[in-house]
């Protein structure tokens, strides 16, 4: 048996070295749930290494068993062809694998300095720490071109620079592995593309890394094998330059799937929602939302594209009567919403409006219900579920079961606890509620984050459906896929306003994406917002 | 695929972890009683005959359970909204003084079947107005309810003993007590009123009120479950951000269920101050609204369930009480003890063995959820 566990991969690169991470027959079973079964993988060293997955297939099991957060049932791990035994996250780290998460673990008080060294700070006293610290950190930089300020307080810092942060975090603590799950989720492509040069750069210099994702675009622009994952089990094991998009989609969903939705022109009708020179400010007192007008007509969906955090939640949730309006006016299905006469969401679903919200499970459903109970949540006034005192059992059972059926939910019991859905059949839940109020404005925010593929065909087909029944739609949402194949107008937000308006046909991913950064381009048919 | 760990039979957080966590509180409390050279045997002998050996055992038993009754559905109807009210002792007082006041002012002019409603609502609105200053300074000014209610119950203490110091004692005497109620305004005792039926039963303090806590007990089921104030209220505490989403003000929501949690509490007066003492007087709610929150804890929040733990909880406190008599090297503070173990491992020490009770239960391959 080799054991070759300190020597770096740089020089080791070729066919003779042990693969970086080498899985066998690793299991992990969550109660009856069989989230890991038999996975083997051969990740080579020295090379960037995609794994796809649908939402649920095992992805982040997988990665957080070799991260040492969960022990495996079974199966042998091997890192550099040292069989491993992953107790916590420190084997995983001493092992030299580094991990950076969807959701960032900085402290955004503190310099980017004092967040690297954090839990690494190397004696009592500070200073000495630090000043080796900043020496390494310089060294990993010029090596790696990351193009951090060390002492920029990372609170500050763009969300780009930040994930820089991260790789840089687990760079110091000698990662030779770096595994990144869904690291672009929050980026907009040119903070990809710069994220990719990133990748290129740490393999080049010998570092591995393992990118975990369920976008196919950034499988192919950026990895040289990827491994596919599928109900808990590893499907293909394939050299990027040998598959193809549709390759790939097919074997992540076992069946052929439609990329683009098909869809007819539409046929605006008459203005259901305008909304004039909003403005919404935080409890912070930032400038959230700032001076946007935009219409959306009976008959048409209108997205909202932008990266997260430029705000269209904000925008939305004013829309939908959550968070109030400092300034402008929003007119919706006759009904008027001023900074002088707010009204909740309750009201706004009264004019006419049902809202699909961001994150069903922070907002839209509540885990501890049983799914009947979430299926009437904002509608549990209605006077077809209530007696004067009582409510009707039985006819908020039936309502549950025929909305389940027309949106196959599965499993069909309104009874079991809506936290026991998995996340496409919880949106589906949310959908078939906000959808079969047959409103005149539908309000929707990510309708198939989280949601798998045969998941998201369904939503998008009957969000074009509400659309041709004449509902006016208003989309948001960060994938651009999703923005530009379902919508009619596409309004681009940077920084709470708008900064143009593309027809859906003619928006191509390169002009959104410069419009998503702030700049509106000459061409291409963008208008100027209103 | 849903990675979440599939559930265990209901049953077994119901009734198997309550069952456990009671069976482990006797038997260290039986390791106390050998410790001090007496039989646990003997003991658990003395304390089920205590509480349900007897007619006037059974009755005192009963009488304890009502309190815990009310404090429990008190302590559970606010947690279903998520709010912690440790207040049930203050509301429970305060209530106390509304049926007071009620009967004071009409014992001697309104017949009974008008006075007992009239004490009943007077239980309820005084409790929940209690109930309501400390809801409202959550709900609008954000303080916390656990801090506010803990406060309210001191200021309740307070307020009792001056009014019945300087404004309602009885004229002429020294103890701080109202006059006694005229008998014709007296709720009646379960014996008297199963003798009008013809059936004797032993005297105690069990009164009609016991008929109203088991009433109440359905009643909060109904508004909890089959209203849509009900539902309201298990929004607010299952995903606040959900409720607001769906029209629901939370702030409105609090106030709701802190005022009926209250009025729930305020029950209590009505057991004890028209049921059993016939006049004000101090310190009649004796930690009833604390025990309470056992209760609560140990009946799952659910009426049924708190119905049980009362029962459970009376029993001990009247066993208790007879098996201190009984067995002298057993002495009231041992009984305390006894009554604290049980608190503890039903209360604080709930989730001790329930990953493991848990897991033993849990099939493979139930309530799998499916993709889709």
């Amino acid at each position: 048996m080799r054991v070759e566990a300190t020597a770096p991969s740089a020089e080791g690169a070729g066919a003779a070295a042990p693969p970086a991470i080498m899985l066998r027959g690793v299991n992990k079973h969550f109660g009856p749930v069989h989230a890991n079964s038999d996975i083997s993988l051969e990740v080579a060293a020295g090379t960037i290494h995609g794994i796809i997955g649908e939402n649920g297939a095992g992805k982040s099991t997988l990665m957080s068993i070799l991260y040492g957060f969960y022990r495996a049932d079974s199966g042998e791990i091997r890192v550099f062809g040292e069989p491993l035994r992953l107790d916590s996250t420190a084997d995983a780290i001493g092992a030299g694998i580094g991990m950076v998460f969807q959701h960032f673990m900085l402290v955004d008080p503190f310099t980017v300095l004092e967040n690297v060294v954090l839990g690494a700070e190397g004696g009592p006293l500070l200073g000495p720490g630090l000043a080796a610290a900043r020496r390494e950190l310089q060294r990993l930089e010029a090596d790696f071109g990351l193009e951090v300020d060390l002492d920029a307080v990372v609170g500050e810092l763009p969300v780009g620079v930040q994930q820089r942060v991260e790789i840089l975090k687990a760079l110091y603590r000698g990662a030779r592995v770096l595994i990144l799950d869904e690291p672009t989720g929050v980026l907009t492509p040119q903070e990809t593309e710069r994220l990719f040069r990133v990748f290129r750069a740490l393999r080049d210099q010998g570092v591995t890394i393992v990118l975990i994702t369920h976008k196919l675009r950034e499988i192919m622009a950026v990895t040289e094998a990827v491994s596919v994952m599928r109900h808990g089990k590893m499907v293909a094991h394939l050299k990027t330059a040998e598959t193809s998009l549709e390759e790939l989609a097919e074997l992540m969903v076992g069946r052929k799937v439609l990329l683009r939705v098909e869809k007819n022109a539409a046929e605006p009708g008459s203005t259901v929602l305008e909304v004039e020179n909003l403005s919404l400010v935080d409890e912070r007192g930032v400038t959230r939302v700032d001076g946007v007008s935009l219409s959306v007509r009976a008959g048409e969906i209108v997205g909202i594209a932008g990266v997260a955090g430029n705000g269209q939640s904000e925008l939305l949730a004013a829309l939908a009567g959550i968070l109030p309006i400092q300034r402008g006016r929003i007119a919706v299905c006759g009904g008027e919403v001023t900074p002088e006469h707010p009204r909740d969401a309750r009201e706004m679903r009264e004019f006419g409006l049902a809202h699909v919200p961001e994150d069903r499970l922070r907002m839209g459903l509540v885990g501890s219900f049983e799914a009947r109970e979430s299926s009437i949540l904002g509608y549990h006034r209605d006077p077809a579920f209530n007696g004067p005192i009582l409510t009707h059992p039985s006819e908020i059972l039936a309502d549950c079961r025929k909305k389940m059926s027309a949106y196959d939910v599965r499993p069909q019991d309104p009874v079991l606890l809506t936290a026991n859905f998995s996340g496409g059949n919880q949106q589906k839940i949310v959908l078939a509620r906000e959808m079969e109020r047959h409103p005149d404005l539908l309000l929707v925010g990510q309708p198939t984050r989280g949601v798998d593929i045969g998941a998201v065909e369904f939503i998008h087909k009957s969000l074009i459906a509400m659309r041709d029944a004449g509902c006016a739609v208003l989309l948001v949402s960060v994938e651009l896929d999703e923005i530009r194949s379902l919508s009619d107008r596409i309004l681009v937000m940077f920084e709470g306003r708008i900064v143009g308006e593309v027809a859906g046909a003619e928006a191509t991913e390169r002009t959104l994406g410069l419009m998503m950064a702030g700049v509106v381009p000459e061409d291409a048919g963008v208008r100027a917002p209103a | 695929m849903n990675e979440g760990p599939a559930r265990p039979p209901r049953w077994v957080g119901m009734v198997l972890i309550p069952l456990v966590n009671l069976t482990l509180a006797l038997a260290i409390a039986g390791l106390i009683i050998l410790s001090i050279g007496e039989n646990p045997l003997t003991a658990l002998r003395f304390l089920l005959f205590g509480a349900f050996g007897y007619i006037e055992g059974l009755g005192y038993t009963l009488y304890y359970t009502t309190n815990f009754v009310f404090t429990g559905l008190a302590v559970a109807v606010a947690f279903r909204a998520k709010l912690f009210n440790i207040g049930g002792e203050g509301q429970a007082y305060i209530g106390g003084l509304g049926v007071g006041l009620v009967a004071l002012a009409f014992d001697d002019t309104l017949p009974l079947v008008l006075m007992v409603p009239l004490a009943i609502a007077a239980a309820a609105a005084f409790g929940a107005a209690w109930a309501y200053i400390p809801a409202y300074l959550q709900a609008r000014r954000g303080s916390h309810i656990v801090i506010t209610t803990i406060m309210f119950n001191f200021i309740a203490a307070a307020l009792m003993v001056y009014l019945l110091v300087n404004v309602l004692i009885k004229p002429g005497q020294m103890s701080p007590e109202s006059r006694e109620f005229a008998p014709s305004a007296w709720l009646p005792f379960m014996h008297e009123a199963l003798g009008w039926f013809g059936i004797a039963m032993a005297r105690s303090p069990l009164n009609l009120s016991f008929l109203w806590a088991l009433v109440c007990c359905v009643l909060v089921w109904a508004f909890i479950w089959h209203t849509r104030w009900g539902y309201e209220i298990r929004t607010v505490g299952g995903n606040e951000a959900a409720a607001v989403y769906a029209g629901i003000r939370p702030t409105r929501v609090i106030i709701l269920a802190m005022c009926v949690s209250g009025a729930l509490a305020g029950f209590v007066g009505v057991n004890e101050i028209l049921g059993v003492h016939h006049r004000l007087l101090l310190n009649f709610t004796a930690g009833y609204g604390f025990t309470g929150i056992a209760v609560a804890l140990m009946g799952r929040n659910h009426p049924v369930g708190i119905l049980l733990a009362s029962l459970l909880f009376g029993a001990l406190y009247q066993g208790g009480a007879e098996l201190a008599f009984e067995i002298p090297a057993i002495t009231r503070d041992l009984v305390v003890v006894i009554q604290g173990l049980v608190i503890l491992f039903s209360g604080a020490l709930e989730y001790m063995f329930r990953p493991q009770l848990e897991r033993l239960f849990t099939r493979r391959g139930a309530a799998l959820p499916v993709e889709g």
